[in-house]
């Protein structure tokens, strides 16, 4: 591991960007999409049911 | 006929999961067995250097312990649960938490005081000391109870769940760290010459703590996955 | 004020007000993030001790209390949602446990990243972070319980409870934890001992606030989801505008 060591004493300030706030990022939109992936399936689901009802 | 007094309730409940229990002696013995051969596993995993497995035996055995109770925590109501019995204790006059309590006190001496008692020839095997030995059973003492305890909430939150024992684990285990981080610091304070005494206080303190609050709260978790 | 608590406690009205909230809380973490990171970075200084390496604090510090101060709203609605009973709450319960669940997970993350150049290893058992860890598992319990069982009442109560357990144990855990780490000498993670310059506090104090505008904005958009899956039957949900779309 010296090899990422001797990289990351080199490079301070890309380590802290890229390890940790661009890590963050990431997880900040994965969240997001996850939730708007949720909100259309759900939608998707309710369009579904109602379809169902009406053709009763 | 006699009306039935919360200890009465009490020891009734005991006898009867006892009873019970020992009437299915396999369950009983599997769980100190799966302590056995935990506790076995270290040394053939990490290596049979006497130095090194003194010093991870507290650890090991606590924690050997903490798994083996789990385990054993699964079949705390569900078998009264699948034959109606559950629904019928709940309907009784009697607090549920004074029926609860009788069930931990049975399920903690039929799979917790078996593992307290062997833990000393484990410890041997280990070339643990006689003082530390000791203060590990004293520990164990107080804090197997509240594993029962906590893992009586966990069961009754998982009735009747799939795939219950592990979900079961994985909830009651974080809430028991302080014991386990306690029970083997009492320990390594007399391997070190220091006072046992706060930490078994803390222990004891827990278990208190556990007593006053966990039977009622289990009483909830069974209202709640009974409803 | 009692009136209107109630009117916003029942789901149809609520989620109607989230969905206005949710645009302002969005704007106004991500320009906070873009403020807090610019001072953060091009503002406050060099560490003595720590050289740039410090300046991941701006996220693990506001992601680590979140995630606890999370937790404790989480159970703080279930309590409301077992005590009186109201869907919301529980609703709002469940919503919140995977933004805390994630925050909590960043904080480990940027905690180990800070360990690296600190202490030599990824991982060191910190006390803190030991909590953290302990935290993040009381999480994944919580998910993991309510999506095992099916009957949604039934799940919104155990994992209610479960959560309420969970925080009256979190001072106990993390109490001992820090016995633990004192007892067996362990490394803490810690931000020099000198006090720390006025622009890192502004910051620090910025970036808090975003994760905190942020957690709101994605918790009630979470929970507009579940509301609208829990009362997928009603007619006030048929009546939507996405839904006749």
């Amino acid at each position: 591991m010296t090899g990422l060591d001797i990289w990351m004493r080199e490079n301070p300030l890309t380590y802290v960007w890229l390890g940790s706030y661009a890590f963050a990022l990431l997880i900040f939109v994965v969240e997001l999409v996850l939730v708007r992936h949720k909100r259309k399936l759900t939608l998707e689901q309710i369009r579904l049911l109602r379809e169902a009802g009406e053709e009763d | 006929m006699k009306e039935l007094t919360l200890f009465g309730m009490l020891k009734l409940v005991v006898q009867r999961d006892m009873t019970l229990a020992m009437r299915r002696r396999a369950d009983v013995l599997t769980t100190l067995i799966f302590f056995v051969m935990v506790v076995s596993l270290f040394p053939l995993g990490v290596g049979p250097e006497m130095e090194m497995l003194r010093k991870i035996a507290p650890g090991v055995l606590w924690v050997a312990a903490l798994l083996a109770s789990m385990l054993s925590l699964g079949r705390l109501f569900s078998a009264d649960h699948q034959d109606g019995t559950l629904e019928q204790m709940m309907l009784t006059p009697q607090p549920l938490a004074v029926i609860v309590l009788g069930k931990i006190i049975a399920h903690w001496m039929v799979s917790g005081l078996p593992l307290v008692l062997i833990a000393p020839v484990l410890g041997i095997q280990f070339d643990m000391q006689m003082e530390t030995l000791g203060i590990l059973i004293l520990g164990l003492l107080l804090g197997t109870p509240v594993l029962s305890m906590i893992g009586g909430i966990g069961a009754a939150l998982t009735l009747g769940l799939r795939g219950g024992g592990v979900l079961l684990s994985l909830l009651v285990l974080p809430l028991c760290i302080p014991i386990l981080i306690f029970g083997t610091a009492a320990v390594d304070a007399v391997a070190t010459g220091l006072s046992p005494v706060s930490h078994l206080s803390l222990l004891g303190a827990l278990l208190v703590l556990a007593l006053t609050f966990a039977p009622w709260v289990a009483a909830q978790a069974l209202r709640i996955s009974m409803e | 004020m009692a009136i209107n608590w109630f009117k916003y406690s029942a789901p149809s009205t609520f989620y109607a007000l989230a969905g206005k909230l949710i645009p302002w809380f969005a704007i106004s973490a991500a320009m906070l993030f873009a403020v807090g990171l610019y001072i953060g970075f091009f503002v406050a200084p060099v560490d003595y001790q720590q050289g740039e390496f410090y300046r991941i604090i701006f996220i693990h510090v506001p992601a680590s209390i979140l995630s606890m101060f999370l937790y404790l709203v989480m159970a703080g609605y279930a309590a409301l949602g077992l005590i009186f009973n109201t869907r919301l709450s529980a609703m709002m319960a469940t919503a919140i446990a995977p933004t805390g669940a994630l925050f909590a997970f960043i904080s480990l993350w940027t905690g180990a990243l800070w360990g690296k150049p600190m202490w030599g290893a990824w991982w060191v058992w910190d006390a803190r972070l030991t909590s953290e860890l302990i935290l993040l598992f009381l999480y994944l319990g919580y998910m993991a319980l309510h999506s095992s069982i099916d009957d949604p009442r039934r799940a919104d109560r155990a994992s209610a409870l479960l959560a309420i357990v969970g925080s009256v144990n979190v001072p106990i855990i993390y109490f001992s934890v820090k016995w633990w780490n004192t007892l067996h000498q362990g490394s803490t993670i810690k931000f020099s001992g000198t006090s720390m310059h006025v622009a890192m506090q502004q910051a620090m104090f910025i970036m808090l606030a975003a994760c905190w505008l942020y957690a709101i904005a994605i918790v009630l958009a979470r929970v507009r989801s579940v509301i609208l899956e829990r009362e997928r039957q009603t007619k006030w949900v048929a009546e939507l505008p996405e839904v006749r779309a």
